[in-house]
């Protein structure tokens, strides 16, 4: 089982543990700096920090948060058209081959070989003319929130990009094709709604077991699919559950399910009627559950930010947390809910490690 | 010659009293400091080599984002500081 869980939270990271007693707060870093990114692999722990003034920054930790060392952080060159400055790394992801993936604010994708020490920007992304046309979504500038590397080969890669859409990479990123396909933009004049460039892809998750299905939360609802990217389907929820929201977790060994936590829409980033649940689907989107035992009664204002979602290794273990600084756990998918605390501060990130 | 001073939220990273340095601009001073402190750069300047967007930079008294490349007296006061802003 996974037992620790990092939380990415506005003022530090904050790490609970499972003992004898329950999940409990373990170890704080960081304390009053902003982390925007967290991933555990290989033993190690990276945290990205968002420095509101002096920068993003980039640590690692080998012994379990004991002591960090401060990392080469990813960085556009300098001269490069447009003089770009990374904002923040949105995401972090290692590939099996040991790799290491971050994605920014700016849409920058950059790759390290040797854990961190140095990075380089994937040119071929950035230079793509299409880039002209992505655009920023709450952000000043087009992000990439999801880097996913396929299990069957970890050349295979899918950024997510709000708002880029889908692409897609099988020779590790040398070369890149837009997977956008059944996408579509509510936001968008009715001839560009299909403009496969300006989807504005909230977050993506992969199955792991059959990495055939990916799932997408999109700004105007949730798509899935199980054909490798052929054509993304959207999924609609019965009403009055809703189809706006940020997060996506995918069952790990189940290509059917996998879990949303929808919001009201994007003018009201909020729950439905403040009626706070968890969606979850086990056949593929044909069919909802709505769970919410041991969430809180409506009305509650929690949003749950497209990286505040995650779920186990066994696909039975769920962590969410919200904007409003509650942190949940679930040890049987999501049926019940426990709040581990009410008292945090607006979390950005949750992962298992 | 000029007198270079970080902020105490940088004392990380940084030089613990002000330094004495000889340079005739700001970014001068700032790179003759960085030779030390090389992850001070990271944090005070951008990747493309601008002052970030939420740091101050004080000649003499006055707040001068603008003065990174102008030449300063040689018995100038530079401060590198956390605006209030971005955070």
């Amino acid at each position: 089982m996974q037992d620790t869980l990092l939380i990415g939270s506005r003022k530090g990271l904050l790490v609970y543990r499972k003992g004898t007693d329950g999940w409990q707060l373990l170890s704080q870093h960081f304390l009053g700096t902003a982390v925007s990114a967290v991933l555990a692999t290989g033993g190690r722990w990276y945290a990205a920090l968002q420095d509101g003034h002096f920068g993003p920054k980039l640590h690692a930790s080998d012994d379990g948060g004991a002591n960090w060392t401060e990392l080469e952080m990813p960085a556009f060159a300098a001269g490069m058209e447009g003089a770009p400055t990374l904002e923040l790394i949105w995401t972090l992801v290692a590939g099996q081959d040991g790799t290491l993936w971050a994605g920014g604010i700016p849409a920058g994708l950059f790759r390290s070989s040797d854990a961190g020490r140095s990075w380089s920007l994937v040119e071929s992304l950035w230079q793509r003319p299409e880039r002209a046309k992505w655009f920023g979504g709450g952000y000043d500038h087009p992000g990439i929130h999801s880097i996913l590397v396929d299990p069957r080969d970890p050349a295979w890669l899918v950024v997510g990009i709000s708002c880029g859409g889908v692409l897609r990479s099988r020779d590790a990123g040398r070369s890149w094709e837009n997977a956008s396909t059944g996408l579509w933009a509510a936001y968008m004049p009715p001839e560009s709604k299909e403009d496969p460039d300006i989807q504005d892809t909230h977050r993506l998750a992969q199955c792991q077991a059959v990495p055939q299905a990916i799932w997408c939360q999109h700004h105007n609802g949730q798509f899935v699919t199980q054909d490798d990217l052929g054509k993304w389907v959207e999924i609609w929820p019965a009403e009055p559950l809703s189809n706006f929201g940020f997060a996506v977790a995918a069952h790990p060994l189940d290509p059917l399910t996998a879990w949303f936590v929808p919001a009201a829409a994007d003018d009201r980033r909020i729950p439905l009627e403040g009626d706070f649940y968890v969606l979850r689907t086990r056949d593929g989107g044909r069919h909802y559950d709505k769970l919410n035992l041991g969430l809180p009664a409506a009305p509650a204002f929690h949003l749950v930010y497209r990286h505040g979602l995650a779920v186990d290794d066994q696909g039975l273990r769920l962590a969410m947390a919200s904007t409003t600084g509650s942190l949940w756990l679930s040890e049987d998918a999501g049926e019940n809910w426990l709040r581990l605390s009410a008292e945090l501060p607006p979390i950005a990130c949750v992962s298992f490690a | 010659m000029p007198k270079l001073a970080f902020t105490p939220h940088l004392r990380r990273h940084a030089p613990p009293a002000a330094s004495i340095v000889a340079a005739d601009t700001p970014r001068a001073a700032l790179e003759l400091i960085f030779r030390e402190y090389p992850q001070l750069r990271g944090y005070v300047l951008d990747e493309q080599g601008s002052l970030r967007k939420h740091v101050a930079l004080f000649i003499d008294g006055e707040l001068r984002r603008d003065a990174l490349d102008s030449p300063v007296a040689d018995d100038a006061e530079i401060y590198v500081m956390q605006a209030l802003s971005g955070g």
